[in-house]
């Protein structure tokens, strides 16, 4: 996997609320084709850098560039959430934030709403065109189905499932949208050792299978960090380290933040 | 969507029908039978009533389509009403138009003003905007009456009866077939909606307007188009009843037809299409069942026969009580209910 030009280009990013720095100056890149995990401790501003990309949080200075396949540059910082997906930016949340009414297949037709046409009025008229275009999209929507394994519980009411089933389905319907970059911000918090296992297998399958750049944010030097390629880590709104999973667990820097003092192994 | 054992699609079109089991089609058969036949055998007055129902469905459904489905809440469907029938009225007394072409005008033009007090929902959610709708309530009915160059100010406008090859529509059983097939327009019109990608949009934005703004839904476009889809039918409510009733009055249209159509869908299940026929049906009717017990106490208990006049209005608070607290989820859950029961009848297993 060719995994040297970016995909996600972001400079020098500062988010302020009021007097408390959110992110200050932070510079960093995805790897087109790379999984990365974006680690750091609570507060350490994680979830602040997906809000920005994603375009729900709108940085004071700096910018954000998503790199299109033909090599065109997106800057993000100025575009509404709607639009960014519509580039090809999916995410997920760290409290789970689905359509809870809705069926597990109605989650994911939504997310393959930018890829489907049709307004109000075709679609209460629902005439040839629009019938056809709900199939095609229904297709594939089952194909995502298929792959998280989510077969039984299809026409299930959301709100109603189990909590882990709900994280899957959280990322079935960014998968719907066919995203090039993927962000999922905690997809293991609150699950225990298996279910961290599991969800890490699924993650590994849609970054290799599916070929979609995923960027994983983890507060534990755990499961996620073994699985990606490359981990950048965050403290107090500034990157303090980066590289392969093995140099961050060595880094000092990174250590300190976790431990306060680098007084022997940080995790094991 | 779970099928009766032995019933199984192999393709998604009949899957994703609107009326996918076949107890389903049997059963809005018979439905549709027994409102073709009923008007040969109604009285007036129950045909009067059943025209009043069949408007205040398309109402309910026009209001269900902003507050059930979307979950913006609104406090102006007296006004879209208003705006509706004034708009129908003037543009047949004015402009001489036909009554058909007037109707659909009116549709459109309440969808531009609902569009227009819409604005607010970029910035308000909740109560919030149920007050500004509230505004909008206030301001339309300020202008009915006092914009006595357009509207004709406290004077009622005064409608030529509509008429069809010569037959006049605006009698109970004439008028039936008009409102019955407004109001089945708009059901199925609304059912297509949604399960389709701009209908599931509205839905997702009432459940999380977050998560529908990072998959790509625009909130702010969304929800004006649910404002300018429910107040169409809010206008088409507002436009039959003119012409039914032959005359457009402000007095037909205050805040208190806001808050009866509230009471519509919230007793009739909120975000559902049968709910809102179900909820027009019981508000409209309540009223006339209790003076018609009155009619009936006239004889035999007389003063329990004065005091139902002043009953009513606690009746119909208290139904809305019971509803809130003992059903929340409506007539349309009850009915939901009742098909659990016959559906793995007579055997005692419930679905979950």
């Amino acid at each position: 996997m060719q995994q040297s030009r970016p995909i996600l280009e972001i400079t020098d990013i500062s988010l302020r609320f009021g007097g408390v720095t959110a992110l200050s100056r932070l510079g960093m890149e995805v790897r087109r084709g790379e999984l990365l995990a974006l680690i750091g401790p609570n507060g350490a501003g994680k979830t602040s850098v997906i809000n920005c990309v994603s375009g729900l949080y709108r940085p004071q200075e700096g910018t954000i560039a998503l790199v299109g396949g033909d090599g065109e540059r997106h800057p993000l910082t100025r575009l509404p959430p709607h639009r960014i997906a519509a580039l090809g930016v999916a995410r997920t949340f760290q409290n789970i934030e689905l359509f809870k009414h809705m069926t597990v297949l109605e989650n994911l037709m939504l997310g393959r709403h930018v890829h489907m046409t049709g307004g109000v009025l075709s679609g209460g008229l629902y005439l040839g065109r629009q019938r056809r275009v709900e199939i095609e999209h229904r297709r594939r929507v089952e194909e995502i189905i298929d792959f998280m394994n989510l077969e039984p519980l299809r026409s299930r009411e959301v709100g109603n499932l189990a909590y882990g089933n709900q994280r899957l389905v959280e990322m079935a319907r960014a998968l719907a949208l066919e995203p090039s970059i993927l962000l999922l911000d905690e997809p293991t918090a609150g699950m225990n050792a298996e279910e961290k296992e599991s969800m890490a297998r699924f993650i590994l399958d849609v970054h290799e299978e599916r070929g979609v750049t995923v960027v994983v944010v983890d507060h534990d030097i755990d499961v996620i960090m073994d699985i990606s390629d490359r981990v950048v880590v965050l403290d107090f709104g500034r990157r303090i380290a980066q590289g392969t999973p093995d140099e961050v667990r060595r880094d000092p820097a990174v250590i300190d933040a976790y431990l306060g003092h680098a007084r022997g192994k940080p995790h094991d | 969507m779970s099928y009766e054992c032995g019933v199984f699609h192999t393709r998604y079109r009949s899957d994703m029908g609107l009326r996918p089991k076949p107890a389903q089609r049997i059963r809005l058969a018979l439905f549709a039978a027994a409102v073709l036949v009923f008007p040969f055998f109604a009285s007036p007055y129950w045909l009067d009533l059943a025209n009043q129902v069949a408007i205040a469905t398309v109402g309910a459904i026009g209001l269900n389509i902003l507050v059930g489905y979307t979950g913006q809440i609104s406090l102006g469907q007296g006004a879209f009403m208003a705006v509706g029938a004034y708009a129908a009225g003037l543009l047949t007394l004015n402009l001489g138009l036909p009554w058909g072409v007037s109707i659909v005008l009116a549709c459109f033009i309440t969808a531009a003003v609902g569009t227009f007090f819409g604005l607010p929902s970029l910035r308000l959610k909740g109560l919030y905007l149920a007050i500004a709708t509230l505004a909008a309530q206030e301001i339309v009915q300020w202008l009915m009456v006092h914009w006595t160059a357009l509207t004709g100010g406290t004077e009622a406008i005064v409608l030529p009866s509509p008429r069809l090859f010569g037959i006049r529509l605006n009698s109970a059983f004439s008028f039936y077939w008009i409102a019955v097939l407004a109001a089945a327009g708009t059901a199925l019109f609304t059912a297509n909606l949604f399960r389709s990608r701009a209908g599931r949009a509205f839905v997702a934005v009432r459940d999380q307007d977050i998560a529908a703004s990072v998959i790509g839904v625009d909130v702010f476009r969304t929800k004006l188009l649910a404002f300018a889809t429910s107040s169409f039918f809010a206008g088409l409510a507002g436009a039959l009843i003119a012409f039914y009733r032959s005359i457009v009055t402000w007095e037909r249209f205050t805040l208190e037809v806001s808050i009866v159509y509230l009471a519509m869908i919230i007793v009739g299940g909120l975000g559902t299409v049968r709910g809102s026929l179900f909820g027009a049906a019981l508000i409209t009717l309540l009223p006339a069942l209790i003076t018609n017990a009155g009619r009936a106490l006239q004889e035999t208990a007389p003063a329990v026969a004065t005091l139902l006049p002043y009953a009513q209005q606690g009746v119909f608070g208290l139904v809305i009580i019971l509803f809130l607290i003992f059903e929340p989820k409506g007539l349309s859950k009850l009915w939901g209910n009742v098909k659990d029961y016959f559906h793995v009848w007579p055997f005692a297993y419930r679905r979950g």
